[in-house]
């Protein structure tokens, strides 16, 4: 693993407050050249750093049908490939929306999205729990979400200082 | 006697004629100004767009749920002085007795009311290096002493030179007020630009009251305190506070450290006027102190970015405008648009909606620039400069 100059990290820090921030606002406000911040930015991205800009959305806005549910999942390791091999075979499914490795009481946590609450029923119990190593799946279905990856989704602190002061 | 014969009678008579004499504040006469428009950008905020840390605010909800709501002593929670004397000695290099030597006040605003009302007797000339915070001049006078301006200049970054101070020293010199770094102007004092001013000060039998307020707000280099340097802890009252540091303007919580004999003279004036700073404050203070350094260094690294942001754009829309190196101010001139700050700042609050303070109002050398805080979000800031850009340009056509 790299170590990461401190360059890159403010650069990652501003963009994950916001990944439209161009390349010559980061480099007025971090202080450098432009060509310094593309050129870090290329290279986290070439060392799959940056994996992906992103659109935090908050879906409970618009009437669009969709529920969200986290799943544990208990499996037996494979010889050889540990988790991977398992983790891949789930991750793969388009509806899977992220896998974790997890310690505890159970070895992954599955996020999966559907149109309602049959239809990740139905993934469950057709392409989830049938897959042989998987023991054992526990549903939990996401009924709103307040917080995102940092972002919180209705911030009520609202700016509510004078417009002058001293 | 009923409401009209009363008010048909002058009451200004009865009015103690050195508060009747003050002159209404320019930075308050902007702000009723400013205040009947709508949908402007604000740059004229004297405070943090931060709320204050989650952490500290839960803290004051624990205490309160407690029924910690209770007077505390005089000087303030002994737990609180403990910390900040720890705090002022990791941070500046200063120490202090937290039991002898410093009194938890009402904001930096009580601690400057507190130090001036211990030393000014009528006739004192009080010297206070300009542009600056506006309170400082009204306290002398509301104290009978005579505010002696020392007018401070762009070129030299707003620093007060030993130059200007040793001219304006005469017999009555008691007092000279610093508040580095500067609000409006974000100049600050390096250790090589004190040291004159600090053989001035022994030479003069001089006393300083530094208002560091903004004392963790420095971007290229460490904030150095007067107090800290050789010589001059006695003969420094040394103001500073939570507002600024720790996103806490609300809450009121300052503080004054200074020699044992003058703190306890302070310490009369806080006893008899405000009885201890409020308990909630104290312990939110308390928090702020013992956890709240790292999410501190965000703010200022924040504070950092976005103090690029303006003066490169601030230059780029053709102002002149000297790098700040402290507090949360940009001080661009205005001059080349050949207005004066307040026909500038009343143009960019109607033609442009953008709020900024005149630099008149901040006392000699103000006039010709513009105090703008870019203590306000990246986005906001780039519109602001972008608009302020295009009345620029008008103005420039209009010539």
């Amino acid at each position: 693993m790299k170590e990461l100059s401190e360059l890159s990290l403010n650069i990652l820090t501003l963009l994950k407050e916001d990944a439209r921030r161009s390349p010559e606002l980061l480099a007025t406000l971090l202080g450098v050249k432009e060509k310094e911040i593309r050129d870090a930015i290329a290279q986290m991205e070439e060392d799959n750093v940056i994996v992906k800009y992103a659109t935090v959305v908050n879906w409970s806005k618009v009437d669009e049908d969709k529920v969200t549910a986290l799943i544990e999942v208990q499996i037996t390791p494979e010889r050889e490939r540990g988790f991977e091999g398992i983790a891949e075979r789930i991750y793969l499914f388009p509806q899977v929306k992220s896998v974790y490795l997890m310690s505890g009481a159970y070895d992954l946590l599955v996020e999966v999205e559907g149109k309602n609450l049959r239809e990740v029923a139905n993934f469950v119990s057709d392409k989830l729990s049938p897959i042989e190593s998987v023991l054992s799946t526990k549903t939990h279905f996401i009924l709103k979400k307040y917080k995102q990856d940092g972002i919180i989704y209705e911030d009520h602190e609202d700016d509510h200082r004078l417009v002058i002061s001293p | 006697m009923n409401n009209e014969t009363i008010g048909s009678r002058d009451m200004g008579r009865y009015l103690n004629a050195r508060v009747r004499d003050i002159a209404p504040s320019g930075i308050r006469k902007f702000f009723d100004l400013v205040s009947g428009n709508k949908d402007i950008i604000t740059l004229g905020v004297g405070e943090p767009d931060f709320s204050t840390p989650w952490h500290v605010r839960e803290a004051c909800v624990y205490s309160l749920e407690r029924g910690q709501t209770r007077y505390t002593s005089n000087a303030g929670m002994p737990e609180l002085r403990e910390a900040i004397a720890e705090y002022l000695d990791r941070s500046f290099q200063i120490q202090y007795d937290p039991g002898k030597e410093m009194i938890v006040t009402v904001g930096g605003s009580e601690a400057i009311d507190l130090a001036l009302r211990a030393l000014v007797e009528p006739g004192d000339e009080i010297l206070i290096p300009e542009p600056c915070y506006i309170s400082y001049s009204p306290i002398v006078s509301i104290g009978g002493g005579v505010p002696v301006g020392i007018e401070t200049f762009a070129k030299d970054g707003f620093k007060l030179t030993a130059e200007s101070l040793q001219k304006a020293i005469t017999p009555n010199s008691k007092v000279l007020i610093l508040c580095y770094p500067s609000n409006p102007t974000g100049g600050i004092m390096t250790r090589e630009d004190w040291l004159p001013i600090a053989k001035i000060i022994e030479e003069n039998d001089l006393i300083v009251i530094s208002d560091e307020i903004y004392a963790e707000l420095t971007y290229d280099q460490k904030h150095v305190s007067f107090a800290s340097l050789p010589g001059m802890k006695d003969r420094t009252i040394l103001v500073s506070g939570f507002s600024k540091a720790f996103a806490m303007t609300g809450w009121r919580m300052g503080y004054v450290c200074a020699h044992e004999e003058l703190t306890q003279a302070m310490l009369k004036i806080h006893q008899y006027t405000v009885m201890c700073a409020p308990v909630m404050g104290q312990v939110a203070a308390l928090e702020a102190l013992k956890h709240g350094l790292d999410e501190k260094d965000r703010m200022v690294e924040s504070y950092n970015m976005r103090r690029r942001l303006v003066v490169k754009g601030f230059r780029d829309i053709g102002l002149d405008c000297h790098e700040p190196q402290g507090a949360f101010y940009a001080f661009p001139s205005i001059q080349s648009t050949g207005l004066t700050s307040e026909e500038f700042a009343t143009r960019l609050l109607y033609e442009a909606k953008v709020a900024a303070v005149p630099g008149n109002v901040f006392g000699q050398g103000g006039e010709g620039f513009l105090r703008c805080s870019y203590a306000t979000s990246v986005q906001q800031l780039t519109e602001a400069i972008e608009r302020m850009g295009e009345l620029v340009t008008k103005i420039r056509q209009e010539r």
